[in-house]
């Protein structure tokens, strides 16, 4: 399979940050404030590969690191340390390396997030349809005809009725605010997409439908995603392979059907011991 | 302004021009800074002028650091010369500017300072056009925070502008801005050309005088240099318009005046309740009157 996202030896430390930062917080301490300086070590050493089409999960309690994973690389945050090398079809880019204008491109034509929080993704402000229309107008498409036929086709797409276009998201219930937000997300078809606890805060029906509309997606589209959840059963439903952070660390990784029915540390034994 | 005032004697010791002489040197070394990034707003020291806030003091430290002896000046408010802006400002400027002339007349003016209206008579490269601007940056109805928008302004990033005008299509089918139309200078900054109807955005193009702009209260200047391109923003299958008065039956109303059709004309009710339309440029619409009788006289003999 073609590699689209190689992440190698990835860190984040909030904080002045000292030498023994990283060999004194982990998982083995419980811990993941230094006891030296009082930084806050977010991710240490993270390295991962995403291929064309795959669907990763991150998966860990709150704290863990997960989501400074995903901000790092939609470049939300600058990271302390390491490098990921995005392979496009046409060149590679070196993400931590690009200057300001290069990310920005990037994350405009190249990536699709969607938030927990719709407030974070959508301009409450503006219409669904010109939410999705703010998104191809940074892509540089600047004809109106085009951008309206594809916000709509879009916006079917994802299951949002036709006559909620030109409507605020801020009037939707929360589980069509989210397939606003993947719509804008996938209106520039980009090949890798982050999908930050897109289901948390959901009830159970809703989130099986945006998990559905997920999955047909990827099928589709082949988009690569990265998906961030603390929920067991959007891993077991999404992801084909699984990486288990703690305390900024991860502690397991691998398919995400060995890690579900065989967890070899003891902190995924429990996780997978307490679903209920 | 009673015309019998004077500046009190302690006050007469002003240098030429009201400002001093380092405060016109400031000013003029951010106007060279503004027409060598045409459309960036270059950041000044704004003085405090002998008048309010949004009274057009951009405008007019603009206009006393550029005034010499020998030229000429033309004041507009809206078109007209005799508004109380118009009035008030060009006083000013006599009180404070010895062996400046005032003129009434666009062609014979070197320094024409306006607010809301560029002349309608066609300027030369040999007159500058100063305009009076209340909010210089176009990005302030999309985003908050400043440093944010000079992120956006330094990476041309003005797709939230647009999406503005996405939204104005699909709620009013067309474009409703009707007066600081955001508009593209030399291909990379957007500037908010002051409260200028659409009509006027075209002779910002390729326009043979220099156009400076003056926000003293955001403390801002920025310039259209001669000859450059000035775009408003647009979709590609969406044309830029601008008002194009007509009437119920598609006819180009006329000043009532002049009977000019290719002016931008002021829409009033007369006191018997008639609805009348007026150029609202009163120096173009005088001198075709001028014009008119002349040649009408010259009929006569």
């Amino acid at each position: 399979m073609k590699k689209v996202l190689e992440v190698k030896n990835l860190g984040k430390i909030y904080g002045s940050g000292c030498s023994r930062c990283l060999e004194s917080t982990g998982p083995e301490f419980g811990s993941n404030v230094c006891p030296h300086c009082g930084s806050v070590v977010a991710a240490a050493d993270i390295s991962f590969d995403l291929c064309a089409g795959e669907i990763l999960g991150i998966m860990g309690e709150s704290g863990s690191g997960k989501s400074t994973i995903v901000k790092m690389l939609f470049f939300d945050e600058a990271p302390s340390y390491g490098e990921a090398i995005f392979l496009d079809s046409e060149r590679q880019w070196n993400l931590f390396s690009l200057n300001a204008a290069q990310q920005r491109w990037l994350r405009n034509h190249r990536f699709g997030i969607v938030y927990q929080n719709p407030h974070l993704g959508l301009n409450f402000n503006f219409s669904a349809g010109g939410n999705i229309a703010e998104r191809l107008l940074m892509s540089d498409s600047s004809h109106y005809g085009r951008i309206r036929e594809r916000a709509r086709s879009l916006l079917a797409r994802t299951e949002v009725m036709a006559e909620r276009m030109d409507k605020s998201p801020k009037i939707f219930s929360g589980g069509m605010q989210q397939r606003v937000q993947i719509a804008k997300a996938l209106a520039t078809r980009p090949p890798v997409l982050f999908l930050d606890e897109v289901t948390t805060g959901l009830d159970l029906s809703v989130q099986a439908r945006i998990l559905d509309l997920i999955l047909e997606i990827q099928q589709e589209l082949g988009t690569a995603m990265i998906a961030v959840t603390h929920d067991l059963g959007v891993i077991r439903l999404l992801a084909s392979r699984t990486i288990v952070m703690k305390n900024g660390r991860v502690i397991e990784a691998g398919l995400t059907d060995q890690i579900l029915e065989d967890p070899q540390h003891a902190y995924t034994q429990q996780l997978v011991a307490s679903a209920l | 302004m009673n015309p019998y005032y004077e500046l009190p004697q302690d006050e007469a010791g002003y240098s030429f021009g009201f400002l001093d002489e380092y405060a016109k040197r400031e000013v003029r070394r951010n106007i060279l800074k503004a027409i060598c990034i045409p459309g960036y707003q270059t950041p000044y020291a704004s003085r405090e002028m002998p008048m309010g806030r949004g009274f057009g003091t951009g405008g007019l430290q603009l206009t006393l650091s550029l005034v010499g002896r020998g030229d000429t000046l033309k004041v507009i408010d809206q078109g007209a010369d005799d508004s109380v802006n118009a009035v008030n400002l060009r006083h000013f400027l006599e009180l404070t500017c010895p062996g400046v002339d005032t003129t009434e007349q666009t062609q014979e003016a070197t320094l024409i300072q306006s607010r809301h209206r560029i002349p309608e008579r066609q300027l030369t490269n040999a007159q500058v056009l100063v305009l009076q601007v209340p909010y210089p940056d176009p990005l302030v109805v999309v985003e908050p925070s400043e440093s944010r928008r000079k992120i956006m302004h330094g990476e041309g990033d003005y797709s939230r502008l647009l999406t503005k005008l996405y939204e104005d299509i699909v709620r009013f089918d067309e474009i409703t801005i009707s007066h600081r139309y955001p508009t593209r200078i030399n291909g990379h900054y957007v500037l908010d050309p002051s409260p200028i109807p659409r009509f006027d955005i075209p002779k910002l193009n390729q326009s043979s005088a220099l156009t400076l702009f003056g926000a003293g209260r955001e403390k801002k200047i920025y310039a259209v240099p001669p000859y450059t391109n000035a775009e408003p923003l647009v979709f590609d299958d969406i044309a830029f318009r601008t008002e194009d008065f007509t009437d119920e039956q598609g006819v180009r109303r006329s000043c009532h005046r002049c009977g000019a059709t290719d002016s931008f004309l002021d829409e009033f009710n007369r006191d018997d309740g008639v609805r009348i339309y007026q150029c609202s440029d009163s120096d173009y619409c005088n001198q075709r009157i001028a014009v008119h009788m002349l040649s009408a006289g010259e009929g006569a003999l």
